[in-house]
């Protein structure tokens, strides 16, 4: 009894240094030296390019607001940034937004959730207002809340509401969509992914 | 297509791992691995003890170390909690973490659950990610492994006393098995684009949108690498493995779900070798992969259909339920990782489990009801399935009507009352809490969906805790003392009522001398036998868990056209 509270005690003061500080200092020492960009988050000139963004509240000249950028998915527009409480993390908005810190997560409502019902019905209305026939992604949330990415498909079902904010013929902006959709990771890994800050960086060299 | 060649890309995995990994972890606990002695032997003459014979423990002693052990790692990391706010490496300022929380998260932790009712980034600093976490999920998978090496020696030992040194089995399993495949993976990881910084949140502003977000960021990646391998679970971020900085690529996706399978499937090698029998060992495989795989097909189907919210509300997909999962994983992938982590004591989520289709969700809840033994958690995953094995010998005995026998060793009522309080331990305690938190309004006022779905993530969350999985319906507002405290009995129950009766059942078995096979024996390396120990899997899962069920999925895939 005694002898093993004495080796529990070493045991964990060892433990607590070796596997705790030392593999993660390491660990944050190697992954600095190798790969210095994406340790510290992706962080380019715009923002992470693993984080999406809130497009929808950007000002667009004789249209309507956020109708001249491609948005990513709904995680906080809509009915998500009006009733913050949707989101079971605290009623935190998973975008950190203007200097607030929040929790990342999903809204968690269940398959067969009333408020995702009205929420869906809601993001269709917003959709529809703009000019969009959106895609089951344009209207549902992501896992984190935080999705960066779009599928081709969700891209290219905004390029008539950027067409006509912009003054960009839409062939072109197909053509841009086309070029910015990465393939799925070694051809058969998940899906065909379209990164919203990076098309839109290359939205605005376009204008 | 692409799902398919994920698939055989998985196989061919792990059916490496199962062969090599599974073959050096029988060379390291047996000893035949020494590059590292140099380490351990320092260390070893500090604790005063050592592989040598003299330092062998009987399973008594065994057992009272690991609890012992755990006990005051419990206390510790407790302490460290609500000292939080006075220790460094908090660049966020975080105080310390509520009394409440604390039990829960180090409860935990130390039993390899990672049930998550803290939020990461908003709630813990770097040092407490590190120092109490981190440790936790290398020491708690290690505590898990030497007792399912312990059983197994209780198999291969004839006539002895003891059944190893539970010092030198975890010490080992940490060393030479996670350290340095968590290390390697971790640079994998962070070079796809997970985090691994001290340098605090980035506040960055959008000239394009003129947005300006607060990122979060800390030492993700390396944490992220050894919670998959220990089949932990609990990550940096509230979002867990959905996280971009935690999971930021289909390649890590895929990553993690190998990591996570390789230790818990390879052990089932490791035991076959250590007792030299590597049909058994296949036997047991065989019985995970037919459930696994059966669980994989009908729960990937089911993500494949739409929301029934979301297609009331006239949106329909031709991918299938898009709500809470992330576009670069895809959805077959996301359900084949949930299904992964859920069937493991692992629980990490890349999707939300909350917002899948009625079915889908099943296949998450009852991965666990059946045990986690298909494969199961590192180590806890073949102990209890050797639990179950030893029920259907007993079954199989009591069908032909012989005295039954596992490897030579015969299977008399002592045993079989272990197994059988192993085998029963989990589901009562999930039952009963259920039960009583569906009774009193502190219960009721958790879930954050009404009507069934609401049933579903109360009994969700206990199925989840009492078998250390930390999988969770995360609508629910866990992080309540109602919920903290009962949430920490339940993870205490289901590692201790478990851990404990397979070490003693350990013991028992070591002190066996062996019955040489005869014709009239069973064979418990057949077809016949796979089939009945998936028979023992279904029947006892199914049958305590079928009437919580049908109150919760069940309703609910039956209530077309309703919404609650």
């Amino acid at each position: 009894m005694l002898i093993n509270l004495r080796r529990s005690l070493v045991a964990i003061f060892a433990f607590t240094v070796f596997f705790g500080f030392v593999y993660a200092l390491a660990g944050t020492g190697v992954a600095q030296l190798l790969f210095r960009h994406q340790a510290d988050g992706s962080i380019t000139a715009n923002g992470s390019t693993l984080i999406g963004q809130n497009w929808a509240a950007v000002k667009c000249p004789g249209h309507p607001l956020g109708s001249c950028v491609f948005h990513g998915r709904p995680d906080d527009t809509g009915p998500y940034a009006a009733n913050a409480k949707t989101h079971s993390s605290g009623g935190d908005n998973p975008l950190v937004a203007n200097g607030v810190s929040g929790e990342s997560g999903a809204t968690n409502l269940g398959p067969r959730s009333k408020a995702l019902y009205d929420n869906t019905k809601a993001l269709v209305r917003y959709w529809h207002a703009l000019g969009v026939n959106p895609t089951a992604d344009l209207v549902t949330t992501s896992g984190s809340g935080l999705d960066p990415d779009v599928t081709p498909q969700d891209a290219l079902v905004q390029v008539p509401m950027v067409s006509k904010a912009t003054g960009i013929p839409a062939a072109r902006l197909r053509k841009l969509v086309a070029k910015e959709t990465n393939g799925a990771a070694l051809g058969f890994l998940g899906s065909a992914y379209i990164d919203v800050l990076q098309l839109n960086e290359a939205l605005a060299k376009l204008r | 297509m692409g799902f398919f060649w994920t698939i055989v890309v998985l196989i061919v995995l792990l059916g490496l791992t199962w062969r090599y990994l599974g073959a050096y972890m029988a060379a390291v606990f047996e000893g035949r691995v020494q590059f590292l002695a140099w380490a351990e032997r320092p260390f070893y003459r500090l604790l005063r003890t050592g592989p040598a014979e003299e330092y062998e423990q009987p399973w008594k002693r065994y057992a009272s170390s690991t609890v012992i052990f755990s006990a005051l790692f419990l206390a510790f990391g407790y302490l460290l909690l609500r000292i939080q706010g006075s220790l460094p490496l908090n660049p966020q300022h975080f105080g310390a973490v509520a009394p409440a929380l604390s039990l829960n998260t180090i409860v935990s932790f130390v039993t390899n659950t990672n049930w998550q009712n803290y939020g990461g980034e908003t709630t813990l600093s770097y040092f407490s990610q590190i120092g109490v976490l981190t440790v936790q999920q290398f020491v708690s998978a290690a505590v898990g492994i030497a007792a399912a090496i312990a059983l197994v020696r209780g198999f291969s030992r004839r006539s002895s006393p003891t059944i190893g040194n539970f010092w030198v089995d975890i010490t080992r399993c940490m060393l030479y098995i996670l350290l340095p495949v968590a290390f390697v993976a971790g640079i994998i990881v962070v070079g796809q684009g997970a985090v691994q910084t001290l340098a605090g949140p980035v506040v960055i502003h959008d000239a394009l949108n003129g947005v300006t977000q607060t990122i979060p960021r800390g030492p993700a990646g390396f944490m992220a690498s050894i919670m998959q391998f220990g089949t932990n679970g609990g990550g940096f971020f509230n979002a867990d493995l959905a996280h971009p900085f935690e999971n930021p690529t289909a390649i890590t996706n895929l990553l993690y779900i190998w990591l996570t399978l390789s230790i818990p499937f390879a052990l089932t090698y490791t035991f076959g070798k250590m007792v030299k029998s590597v049909r058994h060992g296949a036997a047991l495989l065989a019985a995970m992969v037919i459930i696994f795989g059966a669980w994989v097909s009908f729960t990937a189907y089911a993500e494949h259909q739409n929301t029934p919210a979301v297609a009331a509300a006239g949106v329909h997909s031709s991918v299938g339920n898009t709500e809470g999962k992330e576009v670069r994983f895809g959805i077959p992938t996301s359900a084949l990782f949930n299904v992964s982590m859920t069937q493991t004591s692992d629980g990490a989520v890349d999707s939300a489990t909350d917002s899948y289709t009625p079915i889908g969700g099943f296949g998450a809840l009852s991965g666990m009801m059946l045990g986690e033994v298909t494969p199961g958690g590192v180590g806890s995953g073949l102990y209890t399935i050797l639990i179950y094995a030893i029920i259907a010998v007993f079954i199989g005995g009591l069908m032909i009507g012989r005295t039954p026998e596992y490897l030579g060793k015969k299977i008399q009522a002592k045993e079989v009352k272990l197994a059988g309080l192993g085998a029963l331990v989990m589901p009562l305690v999930v039952l009963v809490l259920t039960a009583i938190a569906v009774s009193i309004h502190a219960g009721r006022a958790g879930p954050l969906n009404g009507g069934p779905h609401g049933f579903t993530e109360i009994l969700y969350a206990f199925t989840s805790q009492g078998n250390n999985n930390g999988s969770a319906m995360a609508g629910l507002t866990g992080n309540t003392a109602f919920y903290n405290v009962l949430g920490a009995i339940d993870m205490l129950i289901g590692r201790f009522g478990i851990l404990i009766p397979a070490l003693a059942l350990a013991g028992s078995l070591a002190a066996k001398h062996v019955v040489p096979a005869s014709l009239g024996t069973f064979r418990t390396d057949n077809t016949m036998f796979i089939g009945l120990t998936i028979g023992v899997i279904i029947i006892i899962g199914g049958l305590t868990f079928f009437p919580a069920i049908s109150l919760g999925p069940i309703v609910e895939q039956l209530s077309r056209g309703r919404f609650f």
